[in-house]
């Protein structure tokens, strides 16, 4: 089953452990998570560890890497969302690596597992919830009444707000999970066809030039998405780490 | 067939997308779905679609805890304070310098300054000097002028008494003269001695006349 683009997601156990009748096993998916981690962490960690006043260029992707989120959450959430930094930071930095190790052949792509992007989305939505509530109190709840509606429309509009404030944890997990997901079985289908076609004989290599072009395409596509879904993730999350900040100002 | 397999896998991917979110509850229909599908290569992997596996998910919800977590309080506590302080010290020091270029500039602007006051007083001096020696120079033009045209016109003065002297002296030389010549005349023309009285009166009259 070399061409089976489902084979790609598929976990398998490498140190199995079973607590209270839950599979906690140690898995080529947690593999990855240490892997992503060690490479983020590693990265930033010794890049940075000259401590240039001038930086170098390992330093200089850290340092970009720093600023661009700063300067995302001080604009999506302003210098009071400037204490969420870590964690931006953190799951910015997670997300890509994670998607980045993912176009390695072979790799493990954690990416693309409903669970781990659905569980990031909930960390974002409950710290919103957390400190909006812890903040706010009952006001927080004014994020669900925009100002300047007529009393009429405000049970429909309320309505709304609070859907589409449920909405967010599924469509932020959704979003990545699906674009990791689809893309990885694209370029697998696609490589596929350039075996499959290929062991046709002549006439089937000749075929498969075009397939092999596609991949070559979707490959490049694939690094761009891999950047696009971490860039777009960390966006909305500051948006709506903005709803925690200033609930009523919208 | 390899290449129509890959179809079958690809087709139900797409349409299980939007209910992925549901999480757990989902799982269960989701697997269903697609023990139809994998059945041509369910052996291998249980037939359930792996996203969906439910079997899995407190495993990678522990390590993906245990993971996050630990990168999260590595950020947190040593990346974040030690980029910021690198971005931040390089600003002061930018701030820094620009300071001290200010200063410098501050500096060389009152340098400038002070150079252009003691120019334009050294000029102003200059000026004064210039002025104070031409005022000099040409006062004592004027007096060396003066004491000349003095000079000139003593000797002038002196010069015009004596030519009035002479020429006074020339004209009473002249009487005389001009009897000698009328006696001398006189004796020739008419061979008769006249009289120096009449001589002395001719001229006088003839000088009268004149």
């Amino acid at each position: 089953m070399a061409n089976d683009p489902i084979h790609q997601f598929q976990i398998s156990k490498i140190v199995p452990i079973e607590i209270g009748g839950l599979d906690f096993s140690f898995t080529n998916a947690s593999l990855f998570m240490v892997a992503t981690v060690a490479c983020a962490a590693g990265f930033l960690y010794f890049a940075t560890s000259q401590r240039s006043l001038i930086p170098g260029r390992g330093q200089s992707v850290a340092e970009m890497s720093y600023e661009f989120i700063a300067n995302m959450l001080r604009e999506g959430a302003g210098s009071g969302g400037m204490k969420f930094f870590p964690l931006v930071f953190s799951l910015f930095m997670f997300v890509l690596t994670a998607n980045l190790l993912g176009m390695f052949p072979y790799f493990y792509t954690i990416t693309s597992q409903i669970i781990v992007t659905f569980a990031l989305a909930v960390l974002v939505i409950g710290t919103v919830l957390v400190y909006g509530f812890y903040k706010h109190g009952l006001h927080f709840l004014q994020l669900f009444v925009p100002s300047g509606v007529p009393g009429a429309l405000l049970p429909l509009v309320v309505t709304i707000e609070i859907i589409s404030f449920l909405s967010r944890p599924v469509s932020l997990s959704v979003r990545l999970f699906a674009n990791m997901l689809a893309g990885h079985i694209t370029l697998k289908v696609f490589a596929g066809f350039v075996a499959s076609l290929g062991a046709l004989g002549a006439l089937g290599i000749g075929g498969a030039v075009l397939p092999l072009l596609m991949t070559v395409a979707l490959t490049g596509l694939e690094f761009l998405v891999a950047f696009l879904q971490a860039y777009v993730f960390a966006v909305l999350t500051c948006m709506y780490l903005n709803d925690a900040v200033h609930p009523g100002g919208h | 067939m390899l290449v129509t397999s890959a179809y079958a896998q690809t087709a139900p991917a797409a349409p299980e997308t939007p209910a992925a979110p549901a999480g757990d509850s989902h799982a269960a229909p989701a697997g269903e779905t697609h023990t139809e599908t994998g059945a041509a290569h369910g052996a291998e992997h249980g037939g359930t679609f792996p996203p969906f596996d439910a079997t899995y998910y407190p495993s990678m919800l522990l390590w993906l805890v245990i993971t996050f977590g630990l990168f999260y309080i590595l950020i947190k506590n040593v990346i974040v304070p030690r980029v910021g302080g690198i971005i931040e010290n390089r600003q002061s020091r930018i701030a820094q310098d620009l300071d001290e270029a200010g200063r410098l500039k501050a500096e060389a602007d009152a340098a400038v300054a002070t150079y252009e006051r003691e120019l334009a007083a050294a000029r102003a001096k200059s000026h004064t000097i210039a002025e104070t020696a031409r005022e000099a120079a040409k006062a004592k033009a004027v007096a060396d002028r003066n004491a000349i045209e003095a000079e000139l016109a003593a000797k002038l003065a002196s010069a015009e008494s004596r030519i009035g002297e002479i020429k006074a002296q020339a004209f009473a030389e002249v009487g005389q003269i001009a009897e000698e010549t009328a006696s001398s005349i006189v004796d020739l023309l008419i061979g008769g001695k006249a009289t120096n009285d009449d001589i002395k009166a001719a001229v006088a009259a003839a000088k009268t006349g004149a």
